[in-house]
């Protein structure tokens, strides 16, 4: 009823214009989406981002026949190449030193953040190794237009268990750059730095690199 | 719980015992040189405890879990899981209505009711893929929300990681549990137990490789992952900022306030 009546409305207007406007009106108003949805890249956004490089790395996981033998260094290589460009290592590292940062010398500081950026790479690669028919899912995600810090939440369904993988992203220009990851609760960096203060208060920064050091050869080894 | 199956009580409570003592006379030590954790006073013991923990997962839980995922087969694995889960689903619930959430304790009994029937009995986890959210509460997260303190962190044998707020927290989800209160046939119950106990190992043991090689001390790593973790579960993924910026260079503290969670 209520329909009719406000159809009526329109009653001086020939039906088939109205039809036209719409169409007309539909597509103006697609065109424009599509418009700005292809201006704007992807990766522009850090949901964006993230569901790109997972979906891209969960792709060649699934269907790369070396890396579904356990090929361990072909998956490092692929997370050199495809995630590491969009990582912030240095701020990873020296968010996880904490005081102890300021401390290192600039040499210091980028041996202890290579050996870290190895260690994170490997452990990483490990853990994708084992990705088999898992599927991810996205929380929704808000952000205003003015952050340059987000949080993008994800959840990796696993045999009845879902497992909570967050990515913390800072805007470093025009992009975005992941620096700090959380598994199941834990951030990486609140997790390891009681460890950094603690290898640092027993052997001291040179102790760390040694460590650090040992510990990646050791691994590399180990393969 | 009754465990006392076919062991006699007497010898039950020496073996605890002498478990007990191992703790304390035992040789693992806090690394020279390490400054102690504010929430870990009780480092010594938890270290002897979880030296034990590891030479008995290395020499009987980890053997038999690898045993297990021999015999049987990823997708019969899976139906195992799902029905633990399915169950876990439960004090889910009764946890989410206690927390003063009965939207989301509504959801989780609707996965509980839908997996039950649509699932078989839990085995097909159908509710996940219509797109009912899992989530995984406990009594220890129950106290939490409550505003109860964690108190001092705690290595628990066999169980591993807890405080003391979620030691009570899990005598209570033992004691409620309807795979062991109320099943009254004890082989049944005491395999159902084990399978139980494999299963969750059995989706840990990749994981555990892992972290003894990305891990400087596995010890401080577990523990300050441990606290972190639960801290997060109490706010449902959204924990608001700590305090504790002893730890943070001056330079980076005014970011650190805005660091969204």
């Amino acid at each position: 009823m209520n329909l009719t009546r406000s159809m009526n409305l329109y009653r001086f207007i020939p039906k088939a214009k109205i039809r036209h406007w719409m169409m007309a009106l539909v597509m103006i108003f697609s065109f424009g989406v599509n418009q700005s949805a292809f201006a704007q890249s992807i990766d522009a956004t850090p949901d964006g981002l993230i569901k790109n490089l997972v979906n891209e790395v969960m792709n060649t996981l699934k269907t790369d026949k070396e890396i579904q033998a356990g090929n361990i260094n072909k998956v490092m290589a692929l997370v050199e190449a495809k995630i590491v460009p969009y990582t912030n290592f240095q701020k990873t590292t020296q968010l996880a030193m904490g005081k102890n940062w300021s401390k290192a010398t600039p040499e210091q500081q980028k041996q202890v953040m290579n050996e870290f950026k190895t260690l994170l790479i490997r452990t990483y690669a490990g853990a994708l190794t084992q990705v088999k028919d898992q599927t991810v899912t996205y929380k929704p995600f808000r952000m205003d237009p003015t952050d340059t810090e987000v949080v993008v939440k994800t959840q990796v369904m696993n045999r009845g268990d879902a497992i909570q993988i967050d990515y913390r992203l800072e805007k470093v220009g025009e992009s975005w750059k992941v620096y700090d990851l959380n598994v199941l609760g834990a951030w990486l960096i609140e997790a390891y730095r009681g460890q950094f203060n603690n290898q640092i208060s027993q052997n001291g920064i040179d102790g760390l690199i040694k460590f650090l050091q040992d510990r990646n050869a050791a691994l590399a080894k180990a393969k | 719980m009754k465990i006392t199956g076919f062991i006699s009580r007497k010898g039950l409570q020496l073996i605890v015992l002498s478990i007990v003592m191992s703790f304390f006379v035992g040789c693992a030590s806090i690394p020279e040189g390490q400054p102690r954790s504010k929430k870990d006073p009780w480092e010594l013991v938890n270290r002897n405890v979880f030296s034990f923990n590891e030479s008995l997962d290395k020499y009987v839980v980890k053997p038999i879990t690898q045993v297990y995922e021999f015999i049987f087969p990823v997708y019969v694995r899976e139906r195992f899981s799902n029905v633990f889960a399915n169950v876990g689903d439960v004090y889910t619930a009764v946890n989410q209505l206690l927390q003063g959430k009965p939207k989301t304790a509504v959801e989780d009994l609707t996965r509980v009711i839908v997996n039950t029937t649509f699932g078989i009995g839990g085995i097909f986890d159908v509710a996940t893929e219509a797109g009912l959210e899992k989530h995984s509460e406990d009594f220890g997260q129950t106290f939490g929300v409550w505003g109860i303190g964690d108190g001092p962190y705690m290595m628990l044998p066999l169980l591993g990681p807890s405080n003391v707020r979620d030691t009570v927290g899990w005598a209570f989800d033992l004691q409620t549990d309807i795979l062991l209160t109320y099943i009254d046939n004890i082989p049944v119950r005491n395999t159902i137990t084990g399978i139980r106990i494999v299963d969750q190992r059995s989706k840990y043991l990749s994981s555990t490789s892992l972290l003894g090689e990305a891990a400087f001390d596995k010890y401080t790593f577990i523990r300050d992952a441990y606290i972190q973790r639960r801290r997060n579960r109490i706010y449902d993924g959204n924990p608001p900022l700590i305090d504790d910026d002893d730890d943070i260079p001056d330079e980076m503290l005014e970011k650190e306030e805005s660091r969204v969670r």
